[in-house]
């Protein structure tokens, strides 16, 4: 049964993954996005991973591909044609070299794994205490990238406000490029 | 399905993400989709790296998830300001016909 | 038996919300006519008690109307965006007390044999619980954006843009808000953060910015006036929904009214202690905590009524000052604050509820000292 139900998310991954570059509509491409984030924060779930699957909901789903979206709103407004494009000679030689690198690198990962070293523990998996024994990781043992993390968003927000700042136009749409930091 | 089953196939999964990422890349040429196609690589990576969280039985694959979901909010959010400076004065999200850095 | 436990539950949250609505519906119409003293809806039924049906029946009889330049797949798919987050957010809240397994729905179910304790009425246990009500609320922006974009009209454009830019402002202070609690209840999981409040006392008493910025900000999520400027009507026609008739025009409705009515369970969950009622929900049976749970949620549904009706609307820069420059900052020392007065009290053990009143009280003061800083070197600016 759950079997069945993986394989049905990790086909919607990918679906989604694919109708992300054929859509010609940005949101539309937008949507097939949040629906393969969504079929990842599924298999996440279902593999045991409660908080990343969470997270992955809330920061992209949430947020990041709702800023795509206030994007391209954002610019349709001005100009409905500027975001058309064509799909000519290049798209088939991308698509040809596309179906050959998938093939490539899944062949890799299939055979990636060997069978001897599997699942020496499930203990970190359990239900409870997860999300508690992820944070003493993050927050004992890799503190210090934390705080470089933050570092950087940091920077990214400063980089935004300066970006737009730098091009005058002090409005009250500007402030919204920089939310997701 | 077996375990091992699940994660051959999850990582399988996350080279075609990967794959289908850089595909999007290549072929489309509006900004913001290529900038969603960069998020569909950054994903495959989480993928793989919970994948293999799981199956090595050590949480510090998820934690490197999460500094990666960090950094990708900070690149889109810096990369999507660039996006819309770059059309106020071009008119255009289309990666052709920014050729030059200047106005 | 606990597949059934649980597919009663969720048609509990499902009835829950189809129940609440209608009542939603006619309070707040009783409510805005008792505010601006007048009768509000007298005609149908005693009193106008029956006022719902008939709006309902108006709706399932109107037809559904699209217009002829609309993106049809994402215009009908936006409400049920709407609709699907406000019921899929009511899974963690936990609605009494365990129903003990000697009961009647406990025999039942057969309880004992799966579950001693007695059955949790709280449809999803899971170890990340309000994390996952963030990230489904999160979601629900996504009907009111598609629904601007797809009904290809200006106006329900810019409600959508509007929605968008505020939601997202707003979700930090909010997720800003609940960590403070956290923090407090080292625990992510509401039923267990329900349980500490019954011993230790609400988190109100402990976090009263806390819970006021989680107000408003779920004020905000929820597009409530005085925030509802993605809807409002002297600027933007009907915003977003602008396009929207019959059935699809109720889903909306629908959904806002879920959205304040699960909030608000979830502000009572963590702030007004749940289903406990300063110990008096030892001695009862489980219903009645059930009944106080409710009342408390009514009490705030209540408010949010109140509040629509008493305050003006912003305007978008005023939202976003309100937004960036204050509630964010806010939450922000809160948590400053909050673990700061743990930690004193952790490490030389220090009274936890002096000192954090007094941090918190300094904080208030701060931004208070500040935005009247502010505010005056505007109206200096704004002379020269």
């Amino acid at each position: 049964m759950s079997a069945w139900i993986m394989a049905a998310f990790m086909l919607t991954a990918a679906a989604g993954a694919v109708m992300v570059i054929l859509y010609r509509n940005p949101v539309y491409s937008a949507l097939s996005l949040v629906l393969t984030m969504f079929a990842l924060s599924a298999i996440y779930v279902m593999m045991g991973a409660y908080f990343i699957a969470v997270a992955q909901a809330l920061v992209y789903a949430g947020a990041i591909v709702v800023l795509f979206l206030f994007v391209i709103m954002l610019l349709n407004l001005r100009n409905q044609q500027a975001l058309k494009e064509s799909f000519g000679l290049r798209a088939a030689v991308g698509a040809l070299l596309g179906a050959l690198f998938i093939g490539v690198a899944g062949g890799t990962m299939w055979a990636v794994l060997s069978p001897d070293q599997f699942s020496k523990s499930a203990e970190v998996f359990k239900d409870e205490g997860h999300t508690e024994s992820l944070a003493r990781l993050l927050f004992k043992n890799n503190l210090v990238p934390f705080e470089a993390v933050s570092l950087i968003l940091l920077a990214a927000l400063i980089g935004v406000v300066v970006l737009i700042r730098f091009h005058g136009r002090p409005s009250s749409d500007n402030s919204e490029e920089s939310n997701d930091a | 399905m077996t375990p091992e089953l699940t994660y051959r196939l999850c990582l399988t999964l996350s080279a075609v993400l990967f794959a289908v990422g850089v595909a999007g890349v290549l072929i489309r040429r509006n900004a913001i989709v290529i900038f969603m196609c960069i998020e569909l690589m950054l994903n495959a990576a989480n993928l793989a790296f919970v994948t293999f969280s799981r199956h090595l039985g050590v949480l510090n694959g998820q934690a490197v998830v999460f500094f990666v979901m960090a950094v990708a909010a900070a690149e889109v959010a810096v990369g999507l300001a660039i996006i819309v400076t770059v059309f106020r004065t071009r008119a255009s999200v289309n990666v052709d016909e920014l050729k030059l850095l200047r106005r | 038996m606990e597949l059934a436990a649980t597919a009663a539950k969720a048609v509990f949250i499902v009835a829950f919300i189809l129940a609440i609505v209608p009542m939603l519906v006619l309070g707040e119409r009783k409510v805005s006519g008792w505010i601006q003293d007048r009768h509000g809806p007298n005609r149908v039924g005693p009193g106008g008690l029956l006022q719902p049906l008939a709006d309902g029946i108006k709706f399932l009889a109107k037809e559904v109307l699209a217009p002829k330049s609309v993106d049809r797949k994402l215009y009908f798919a936006a409400p049920a965006l709407l609709l699907v987050p406000a019921l899929m957010s009511g899974a963690i809240i936990p609605w009494s007390k365990p129903i003990p397994a000697d009961s009647f729905i406990g025999n039942l179910l057969s309880a004992e044999n799966w579950s001693p304790d007695g059955i949790p009425f709280q449809l999803a246990r899971i170890d990340v619980g309000v994390l996952y009500f963030l990230a489904i609320v999160s979601l629900g922006v996504y009907g009111v954006i598609l629904a601007g974009w797809a009904s290809n009209n200006k106006y329900t454009l810019l409600g959508g843009l509007r929605a968008s830019a505020q939601v997202i402002s707003y979700e930090l202070s909010l997720g800003l808000s609940i960590l403070a609690v956290l923090l407090m209840a080292g625990t992510l999981q509401v039923d267990k953060i329900v349980e500490q409040q019954a011993g230790a006392g609400w988190f109100i008493f402990y976090q009263p910015v806390a819970w006021f910025l989680f107000s408003v900000t779920a004020l905000a999520e929820t597009n409530r006036a005085p925030f509802d400027l993605a809807e409002c009507e002297q600027e933007l026609v009907g915003g977003y929904h602008t396009e929207y008739s019959g059935m699809t025009f109720a889903t909306f409705f629908l959904a806002e009214y879920g959205n304040m009515a699960m909030s608000s369970a979830l502000n009572v969950s963590l702030f007004l202690g749940g289903w406990t009622l300063f110990g008096l929900e030892e001695m009862i049976p489980w219903y009645l905590t059930f009944l106080i749970f409710i009342g408390k949620v009514l009490l705030f549904l209540f408010v949010f009524l109140w509040v629509r009706w008493t305050f003006p609307r912003f305007r978008f820069d005023q939202l976003m000052r309100l937004g960036w420059k204050m509630a964010l900052p806010l939450a922000l020392g809160n948590v400053i604050v909050t673990a700061g007065a743990i930690a004193l009290h952790e490490m030389w053990s220090a009274p936890l509820w002096p000192v954090m009143a007094a941090g918190q009280l300094a904080l208030i003061g701060a931004v208070v000292l500040t935005s009247v800083l502010n505010a005056r070197a505007d109206a200096q600016r704004s002379q020269a």
